[in-house]
């Protein structure tokens, strides 16, 4: 713990932690995305699995998932939500040790997951195939995570907690309750990696696909928000357009999320009025996510144009249309009559997409370039005319790669379900794959393209650290307005 | 049948849904009931500098604030429209515990209900082929492109789209069956499925036992072979294989028992594939298979079944000959 008798005027930020994950996110975005690349390019060309067993496409697929979700989307979470919280409550992280665990052991499970995941060692629960012994690290970090975040909330010198900490600590109290009810198993033996579900049949895809949706809800959308509270308004200038329409969309939606789980489970063994009530609130889900997306946007009315020359708040406002076109899509895709022409098809790739590469990907990408100069003592990043290549490339990577998979998936759709006079199916399977080859060629392009954005971005990175020195910046010794 | 082990669950759900259903509107409510000047609020509360409305006076790391504005009215009516839609849905279909909604829909008897229109639908094109033999419906133009069709929904994965088969799925386009290839026959293979068992002679046989019956088997169908080897193994081959395969080699349709003599090979013919299947033999769950031919006979009706079997037979006889 920090000695509280150190004096406010040399007290400073620990940027320390909140640097090497911010270098991370743009590390392991790489890795995740470039296992992407491989897989999509795997689907067109199913001999680049080389028959290694490690390298094919069942294994390679959650390397690539949580990959970027957890490690490259994980590190952003965690550079940006240190940072907010030091700043927005004026006041050191708790423990600086516990942060530097977080960052050693989050770090330590990403390469565990490298390593078992290929090697076929899986709990095969979708976003959480990481077998028992690396779940027990993830729960150690995430309390510790906890500690850190609530800790540091308590010691703040401002009077109010400001939005973005609402959402960052709905998003980490969420995801330990998920990870530790969906992760209950049986382990085979302590000295054995399998182990097995606590639930059975429906039950077991019940709590999967509570946490499923949940990830998305808590990991990938609130603790995102939480970014997008903190540096939309920040790169703008412009004060948040509606503090009541946080409070309502910030309760509204931590809410209803949690109860949204059985759209995945449509026209299942699932009961019926449990997927009526997974559609209905997946309805009611629309507003409240809207609310964030309009929070976001309308920050900008009077700053609109600011958009022109800053190709970062170019990233930032891009997310959030984004971010507004996929919880748009995901209610109509809840609703059962859409979802049964959608489920299991490529459109569905198609939507997760527009929301990791369109939302999560491009918020985080521009509070990093926010972030990274303010950890050496900069406020620009080497070269602004890169971050603006960055965007354009990454902009057309995501349309060609969400366009691709929406005209596959609703081809899938229409073909799968189509039949003939004597009731036979028009199409067998194998023609809708040979019909997607043209699409999953776009899906690769774009993927690639959004690929070599990260790798601009890297070497920007790369640039503006050479030569410049790792800064603590000081906590103000009186808050600004109190 | 009830989805609750007890009642109390079923209240449980309903009094949970319906509060929260009442909690998302009571949320717009109260907050929605706050007036805020939307444009000045200069005269009472703080202002933002730039614009002039009206902010909420808390200030976080210099310079993040917030306005004062009231919820966009457009963003409100959306959120009333989708839990008035909710409501409407709950009281339209099952969704609070056991109450079943007031249209009696389930998933189960919309499923019933597609399948008995279906089968109406289908009934009268079907019930021509059911009286029919199966090498009349083989020769018949339609039925026989009905049966192509549910050969490449059903069978395509593992027997290929040509019906030529692959490793460890028989070809069914070169007249040689493991169970026999009598229309009969073949309607029992698609209706109950089958499950070769080739046991496992490694440990039986020993190194030299096994590459002695390994050279016989090949000789059997004049695969070039060690002579010595062979002359050896034929006393091995009678002593164990003899009694599924027959003392000649020709194999035994009423169990599946391959035909060794006849150069088809259904896992390869080279000298490691023809003894590694004999002496890991070929059981379901280790590779190399073999992989069991499902049941089709809770998919497909008795007469789709017939139309299939059809196909396959016509795939290697001529139909226009049965006629």
């Amino acid at each position: 713990m920090a000695n509280p008798t150190v004096s406010a005027a040399t007290a400073t930020f620990n940027y320390k932690v909140v640097r090497w994950f911010a270098i991370m996110t743009v590390i392991w975005g790489i890795v995740g995305m470039l296992v992407g690349v491989i897989i999509a390019a795997q689907l067109l060309w199913p001999a680049l699995n080389f028959d290694i067993p490690w390298l094919t496409y069942g294994r390679l697929r959650p390397l690539h998932t949580n990959a970027v979700i957890f490690a490259f989307g994980g590190c952003a979470l965690f550079a940006t939500s240190y940072y907010c919280v030091q700043r927005t409550c004026q006041a050191r992280l708790f423990s600086d040790g516990l942060a530097a665990f977080t960052f050693w052991g989050w770090n330590a499970v990403i390469v565990l997951a490298a390593i078992t995941l290929p090697l076929g060692i899986t709990s095969s629960k979708e976003y959480a195939e990481l077998e028992w012994p690396i779940d027990i690290l993830i729960t150690l970090v995430w309390v510790a995570y906890a500690v850190v975040f609530f800790g540091t909330i308590a010691r703040r010198t401002t009077p109010h907690i400001y939005v973005a900490n609402w959402f960052f600590g709905a998003y980490i109290l969420t995801i330990a309750l998920l990870h530790v009810v969906n992760s209950a198993a049986l382990p085979v033996s302590l000295t054995s990696w399998k182990s097995y579900s606590a639930y059975a049949g429906v039950q077991d895809a019940m709590v999967q696909w509570w946490y499923g949706h949940n990830a998305v809800g808590f990991f990938l959308t609130a603790g995102f928000l939480g970014m997008m509270y903190y540096f939309v308004p920040k790169q703008a200038g412009r004060p948040i357009y509606s503090y009541r329409l946080s409070v309502v969309h910030f309760w509204a939606l931590i809410f209803t999320y949690m109860w949204a789980g059985p759209h995945h489970l449509h026209y299942t063994a699932l009961p019926d009025w449990t997927q009526s009530l997974g559609m209905i609130f997946s309805l009611i889900l629309l507003a409240p996510s809207w609310g964030g997306m309009i929070n976001g946007i309308m920050t900008l009315s009077g700053a609109w144009h600011k958009l022109r020359e800053d190709p970062i708040l170019k990233f930032l406002i891009v997310s959030l249309s984004f971010y507004g076109m996929s919880t748009f899509e995901g209610p109509m895709m809840s609703i059962k009559t859409v979802n049964a022409l959608s489920h299991y098809t490529d459109w569905t790739i198609g939507h997760v997409h527009s929301g990791a590469l369109g939302w999560v990907a491009f918020i985080s990408i521009g509070s990093i370039y926010y972030l990274l100069p303010r950890m050496f003592g900069k406020t620009e990043m080497w070269s602004t005319r890169l971050i603006t290549a960055h965007f354009w490339i990454a902009t057309i990577g995501v349309v060609l790669y969400i366009a691709a998979m929406w005209i596959a998936g609703v081809m899938q759709g229409l073909m799968w379900r189509a039949t003939n006079a004597d009731g036979t199916l028009t199409y067998a399977f194998v023609e809708s794959v040979k019909a997607t080859y043209p699409f999953y060629a776009i899906r690769l392009l774009g993927g690639t393209l959004f690929l070599t954005g990260m790798l601009i971005m890297a070497y920007n990175m790369v640039r503006t650290i050479a030569g410049s020195k790792a800064y603590e910046a000081p906590i103000p010794a009186v808050p600004a307005h109190a | 049948m009830s989805d609750f082990t007890s009642g109390f669950w079923n209240l449980y759900v309903i009094v949970l849904t319906v509060a929260s259903i009442a909690g998302c509107a009571w949320l717009l409510i109260s907050t929605g009931r706050i007036k805020v000047a939307a444009k000045t609020g200069a005269e009472k509360g703080p202002v933002d500098k730039t614009t002039g409305m009206g902010v909420t006076g808390h200030v976080w790391d210099d310079d993040l604030q917030e306005y004062n504005n009231p919820l966009p009215k457009w963003w409100s009516n959306l959120f009333w429209i989708t839990i008035f839609f909710s409501v409407v849905y709950l009281i339209l279909y099952p969704g609070l515990g056991n109450i079943p909604g007031v249209l009696g829909w389930t998933s189960s008897g919309a499923y019933a209900k597609e399948r008995a229109d279906f089968d109406a639908r289908l009934a009268p094109l079907y019930d021509k082929y059911a009286k029919m033999d199966v090498e009349q419906i083989a020769a018949d133009a339609a039925a026989r492109q009905t049966g192509e069709r549910m050969f490449l929904t059903y069978c395509s994965q593992c027997h290929g789209s040509d019906a030529g088969g692959g490793r460890g799925f028989p070809n069914l386009r070169d007249r040689d069956w493991l169970y026999g290839g009598a229309p009969a026959t073949i309607i029992e293979t698609v209706t109950g499925g089958r499950m070769g068992v080739m046991p496992a002679f490694g440990p039986v046989l020993g190194e030299d036992g096994l590459r002695n019956v390994t050279a016989y088997v090949r000789s059997l169908s004049g695969l070039p072979h060690d002579s010595l080897r062979a002359q050896l193994g034929k006393t091995v081959f009678t002593a164990n294989c003899a009694a599924c395969h027959q003392p000649d080699g020709k194999g035994n349709q009423a169990m599946g028992a391959p035909n060794l003599t006849d150069n088809v090979w259904l896992f390869g013919s080279s000298e490691k594939a023809i003894s590694d299947g004999i002496a890991a033999g070929h059981n379901v769950g280790h590779e190399g298979g073999p992989t069991p031919m499902p049941s089709f006979k809770d998919t497909l009706s008795p007469t789709q079944i017939r139309l299939l079997a059809a196909y396959v037979w016509g795939l290697s006889n001529n139909p226009a000959a049965a006629k």
